[in-house]
């Protein structure tokens, strides 16, 4: 099993006829069960036109009703993303995966006040994250498929390269993953290490999980928290927080990695995962090992 | 993209914030003629920096005659001013804002950020102006107060009332207190900043409400429907080697250490240069490739990289995904015969086509040193620079 999306998820691509809309469909259409996954496109310019046998469908709306889709996958530009994030929450979609860079800050304060003004129950994935994947079962992102492994362990991180470093040091050590979610690196976003977290500790089928997160805000010591006073002891997380040498006031390529006014630190993040019962490491390098020995 | 207190105050001036009057000066004739041009008996001589602080460290001047006026614009001009955002070097002054005196009855501070929590704007605002509100959040969190503003509504009359009463803004003053909330907040929202600070805020003598410094920071992301912003930006307060990295699309910061690193993706590049520190070392810089390579931006990184004179060696750590090892390792080999690299250069190579860019590397006949993971790249870097 998994979370948030398994072998029977049903996708839309959102931008599937720009360049790397394009690329990505192909590459997850050729990743395990996705020629049954990938079975729509939207441009509202193009409906009644097919990219390598997907239909091309005018709206989400358009798509779900014809294809029976049910998550959403984004490359829309940046400026117009927004807007596409509210279309597929509008045709009330069960996941949207927006994986654009480079949204303005307001135009995702706008989309998600919206969300919760009107009780949507979309849940948002990103965005300015590599996606989502349940190996051997469906890819939904711009992660590399054949490093990942089918099995138990559920990785959640706000980067998309550092997540490809656990996910790979899990599989040489023989240690699959159930689902891999990289909720990306931007202030204001959708899921939360901490809800991630959530659908970990009630999935069957997940034993353990890793956290990965970056300097910048208080989403890790939320999780932390959550998992101390909820489910310590139920399954072990551990944990890596990448930017110890980052220097406060400069923000370090994500929008989101930003240490200012003395908060955000990797250090205050590691201390509180400490003492919530996730065990952690500043060796990034040594995250399978951890996991490891923790089962 | 940060902007000079001048401009802050041009753009609060649009949405109806008060200001004292004032003129942005680039001579000591031009600051003496914006004096005259001001009249009364008492300016404020203001160095224009992107930095705080400035006031300490001397870079804030009252003058109470014309003379006085050109003695410390001389003074300020040129000057490296040094603060505690500038680093030990200081910045230039380059830029001077003159502006009328005040007449100073009480301070404020006020401020907003996007606040990640609860994804609303926050409106922070303190009795405790003039002062470095890091430090009122650290010793009396009591003395700040909050509002989340709903995006929709704005910042309502009556939120922006009862703040100003909270910060001590005379009943007979809340009106204008009112307008300064207010046009802030739509100087923040319709400008699409990321920063937005008036510390102080005054209330004058005779029950004025001014904003008596400005700083506003801008979302990257969001200038291009911005372009009366970005012709705001001063290339001179930006460290030159981000712009010219800007210029490649690659992600860069200087840093104080001594190992430059070239990474792909930003969490990675961080954890990288962790890694350098855990094993003794400190990196030069953060650099982020970022997903679509090539052989130009590659060499162009190591340009960057080696025009610090402080690198003793470079560490790259590449997690092939969609982009593929063999392009980075043909990057790498082309950058470091064309720059003539003579520091030490650990490879780590991780990912789609590993094999091939590893074979890259040794028939270039380079002395690379290649790493099987992370950790053994960060000792074998360290090892190398620290020459045992």
């Amino acid at each position: 099993m998994s979370i948030l999306i398994n072998k029977n998820t049903r996708v839309v691509t959102q931008g599937i006829t720009g360049k790397t809309g394009q690329f990505h469909t192909r590459m997850c259409k050729e990743y395990a069960n996705g020629a049954n996954c990938f079975v729509a496109g939207v441009n509202p310019k193009k409906p009644g036109e097919s990219f390598e046998d997907i239909p091309i469908y005018a709206t989400v709306k358009d798509a779900k009703e014809k294809q029976g889709v049910n998550a959403s996958v984004i490359y829309v530009p940046p400026p117009f993303a927004a807007a596409a994030i509210w279309e597929a929450v509008e045709a009330d979609l069960d996941l949207v995966i927006c994986i654009t860079e480079g949204i303005p800050v307001r135009d995702m304060v706008m989309v998600k006040d919206r969300m919760r003004r009107e009780g949507r129950k979309t849940v948002l994935c990103g965005p300015n994250c590599p996606g989502i994947i349940t190996p051997d079962e469906i890819k939904i992102g711009i992660m590399p498929g054949h490093i990942h492994k089918q099995g138990r362990i559920g990785v959640v991180s706000r980067s998309g390269t550092l997540t490809y470093e656990a996910v790979g040091q899990l599989s040489d050590l023989g240690l699959g993953q159930s689902t891999a979610v990289g909720i990306g690196g931007d202030p204001v976003n959708g899921l939360k290490h901490r809800e991630v977290l959530e659908l970990f500790m009630n999935d069957p089928d997940t034993d353990a999980v890793i956290m990965i997160g970056e300097i910048g805000g208080a989403d890790e010591e939320a999780a932390a928290q959550w998992y101390r006073d909820e489910c310590r002891n139920k399954k072990p997380v551990v944990g890596f927080i990448a930017g110890v040498t980052a220097p406060a006031g400069k923000r370090m390529g994500h929008a989101g990695a930003i240490i200012s006014g003395g908060k955000g630190t990797a250090q205050e993040k590691l201390a509180v995962m400490e003492a919530c019962g996730i065990r952690t490491t500043k060796n990034p390098a040594e995250m399978g090992t951890l996991l490891q020995s923790v089962l | 993209m940060k902007i000079h207190e001048y401009q802050g105050k041009e753009i609060l001036r649009r949405f109806g914030v008060a200001t004292p009057r004032g003129i942005a000066c680039f001579s000591v004739d031009e600051a003496a003629t914006a004096a005259s041009e001001l009249g009364g008996k008492v300016w404020v001589v203001k160095a224009q920096i992107h930095a705080g602080g400035r006031g300490k460290g001397g870079g804030v001047k009252v003058a109470r005659s014309l003379d006085e006026v050109k003695s410390y614009a001389g003074q300020i001009l040129g000057m490296q001013l040094k603060t505690h955002q500038t680093g030990p070097e200081g910045q230039t002054v380059r830029r001077l804002l003159v502006e009328e005196g005040a007449d100073i009855k009480a301070e404020l501070y006020v401020g907003m950020v996007v606040d990640r929590a609860t994804q609303k704007v926050c409106l922070m605002a303190s009795s405790e102006g003039g002062m470095d509100i890091e430090e009122v959040a650290a010793h009396t969190p009591e003395k700040i107060h909050k509002v989340f503003v709903d995006p929709v509504a704005g910042l309502t009359d009556a939120e922006a009332d009862a703040v100003c009463r909270k910060i001590g803004i005379p009943d007979g003053s809340v009106v204008q207190g009112r307008a300064v909330l207010q046009g802030l907040y739509k100087a923040f929202w319709e400008s699409d900043a990321s920063l937005a600070e008036i510390n102080p805020l005054i209330v004058t003598g005779d029950g004025r409400v001014v904003a008596l410094d400005a700083k506003m920071n801008f979302d990257s992301n969001a200038l291009y429907r911005h372009e009366d912003i970005v012709a705001m930006r001063d290339l001179d307060e930006e460290d030159a080697a981000e712009i010219a990295a800007s210029k490649f699309d690659l992600s860069y910061i200087s840093l104080d250490g001594n190992i430059g690193c070239l990474v792909n993706g930003a969490g990675l590049a961080m954890a990288t240069m962790d890694t350098i520190k855990l094993f003794g070392a400190e990196p030069a810089n953060f650099l982020d490739v970022g997903g679509g390579a090539t052989t130009e931006k590659v060499t162009e990184a190591f340009k960057l990289m080696l025009a610090n004179p402080k690198v003793k060696g470079i560490l790259v750590n590449i997690f092939g995904g969609i982009m593929r090892c063999d392009t980075i390792a043909n990057g790498v080999v082309a950058a470091a015969k064309e720059t003539h690299l003579s520091v030490p250069l650990v490879v780590r190579m991780r990912g789609t086509n590993e094999d091939i860019g590893k074979q890259i590397l040794r028939e270039s006949g380079l002395p690379i040193i290649a790493a099987d993971d992370m950790a053994d790249a960060a000792k074998k870097i360290v090892h190398a620079v620290s020459g045992q």
